[in-house]
């Protein structure tokens, strides 16, 4: 029997970064130490237990690469490729405006303490990594590996892995991209799948690496089961919080059919509640998550939410927890390789060093 | 007999420089500085002029940092700098994830300092504190 729960999405950070210059890496920090994300689009879908998080990589030029990290709500049984026009569907049912063919789809010393890597996996130019360790371990695997983790990530990283101590590091390699023959704007879509019972949303991430003022912008499709009941100020999103309830209702028999249609989709149920949330806030005051109880109880967690202190990451979790949802959030790091290339390339004075 | 002649004005000589020593020389402190979550736990210190100081910086964090001390041009060129790491300078340290470093520095002038992170955002972010020197 199908849970009467929902699915969520998170819309994420992590995605996409505009390629940096030649030599520094397009992740999370640029050259000159900014932060460039491109508005992404997530889904997460969640019914029978099983969360289906949708999301896309996407190819936004230049060389080198770059990449991200994902909290998850728990261990993914599979990482596969996406389906091809999910999130175009998705952001057409809720965008009349657009009135493109969505089929074309065009979106697009330190080794003990390392995270354990639970699988690997290889999606066009993306390089998938599942890891399971706390915001140290986590955070010393991505710097090892390549990643250069902003100032802020060691407290982020904390935040999450109290709550999931299970990531998802992509590497993007861009050159390997336009390589394939990927064009601007050309998305690799990722499809995980993640028994859990404890979804939910993670939106705090989505401001990793940028400065208080700066704007975080993200839209978060939820498939669920039924409306679900959202905090903060469930079911009616404060826009000063940064949150905005752009979309709430039933889902169009037609949208639950192109969706089911797509690779890896034939799990959408034959009926749902479709939510769109729409984030625009300062990265300094997007310090909470999505909690989401879809399963009628009307009780989101505010530990679920980050309002609450978390326990430590071993300990187990509430079992109180009957929300859904999971999570996507993104970081983004720069590899290691180039690390200091890329402050080359904004450090025209070598001699002192930093 | 003659042996125990010999002995006794070294010792005693020995015994002189000693207090000698420790009498007259300042004696060296030990500072330690921890770094969590991107941030020094110590913003302000103040340390005696022509005293060894040695300074414990301790990284808690999964991330690699720096501790750079120096005055404004010091720090103006490290914020343009390339180096990858800091090796040699007591004054300069990079700080690999998780580890601790020590270094030692004798102030000759006094005069207020900073130290601080050149690691792309972490001086915006925070990772900036003074030491002041007298004497």
């Amino acid at each position: 029997m199908r849970r009467p729960w929902l699915s969520l999405v998170a819309a994420t950070a992590a995605l996409l970064i505009i390629a940096a210059p030649t030599l520094a890496c397009g992740g999370l920090i640029g050259p000159n130490g900014a932060v460039n994300l491109l508005r992404t689009t997530t889904f997460a879908g969640y019914t029978d237990g099983v969360e289906h998080y949708v999301t896309s990589f996407e190819f936004a030029g230049g060389g080198g690469a770059f990449g991200s990290i994902t909290p998850l709500p728990d261990v993914p049984t599979d990482v596969v490729r996406g389906g091809d026009w999910t999130l175009q569907r998705l952001i057409r049912e809720t965008d009349p405006i657009v009135d493109e063919a969505f089929a074309a789809s065009d979106a697009g010393g330190e080794g003990a303490r390392e995270a354990e890597v639970l699988l690997e996996t290889t999606i066009d130019a993306l390089d998938i990594t599942i890891l399971r360790g706390g915001g140290d371990e986590v955070g010393l695997w991505a710097k090892n590996h390549g990643f250069r983790l902003p100032p802020d990530s060691p407290e982020v990283l904390d935040f999450y892995a109290d709550r999931s101590p299970i990531f998802m590091a992509a590497a993007f390699d861009a050159d390997a991209a336009a390589a394939r023959g990927q064009a601007l704007g050309d998305g690799t879509p990722v499809h995980l799948t993640i028994p859990t019972d404890n979804p939910w949303v993670p939106l705090r991430i989505l401001g990793l690496g940028k400065a208080p003022g700066e704007l975080v912008e993200a839209d978060v499709y939820l498939l669920t089961d039924r409306e679900p009941a959202l905090l903060p100020n469930a079911g009616a999103f404060a826009e000063g919080e940064g949150l905005i309830l752009d979309h709430s209702a039933s889902a169009t028999k037609s949208l639950l059919s192109d969706l089911r249609s797509d690779v890896g989709m034939e799990w959408v149920p034959d009926a749902a509640w479709l939510t769109k949330i729409v984030v625009s806030s300062n990265a300094g005051e997007l310090d909470f998550d999505l909690a989401i109880d879809a399963s009628g109880a009307g009780r989101p967690s505010a530990i679920d939410a980050g309002y609450a202190p978390f326990g430590n990451s071993s300990a187990p979790r509430a079992p109180i927890a009957l929300y859904l949802l999971l999570a996507a959030v993104a970081v983004i790091a720069v590899p290691m390789l180039l690390d200091r290339s890329g402050r080359g390339a904004s450090r025209t004075r070598p001699l002192a060093g930093a | 007999m003659r042996r125990r002649s010999r002995a006794w004005p070294t010792a005693a000589a020995l015994l002189l420089a000693v207090t000698a020593a420790v009498g007259c020389a300042p004696s060296a402190q030990t500072i330690t500085i921890t770094i969590h979550y991107s941030a020094f736990d110590a913003s302000q210190l103040t340390v005696p002029r022509g005293v060894p100081i040695t300074f414990v910086l301790v990284n808690q964090d999964p991330i690699d940092h720096e501790w750079l001390l120096g005055d404004e041009t010091f720090h103006d060129a490290h914020r343009t700098g390339t180096h990858e790491r800091h090796d040699g300078l007591p004054t300069e340290v990079s700080l690999p994830a998780l580890e601790t470093v020590e270094t030692t520095i004798t102030f000759d002038e006094p005069g207020t300092l900073a130290y601080v992170c050149h690691l792309p955002q972490h001086e915006s972010y925070g990772m900036v504190g003074e030491l002041s020197v007298e004497g």
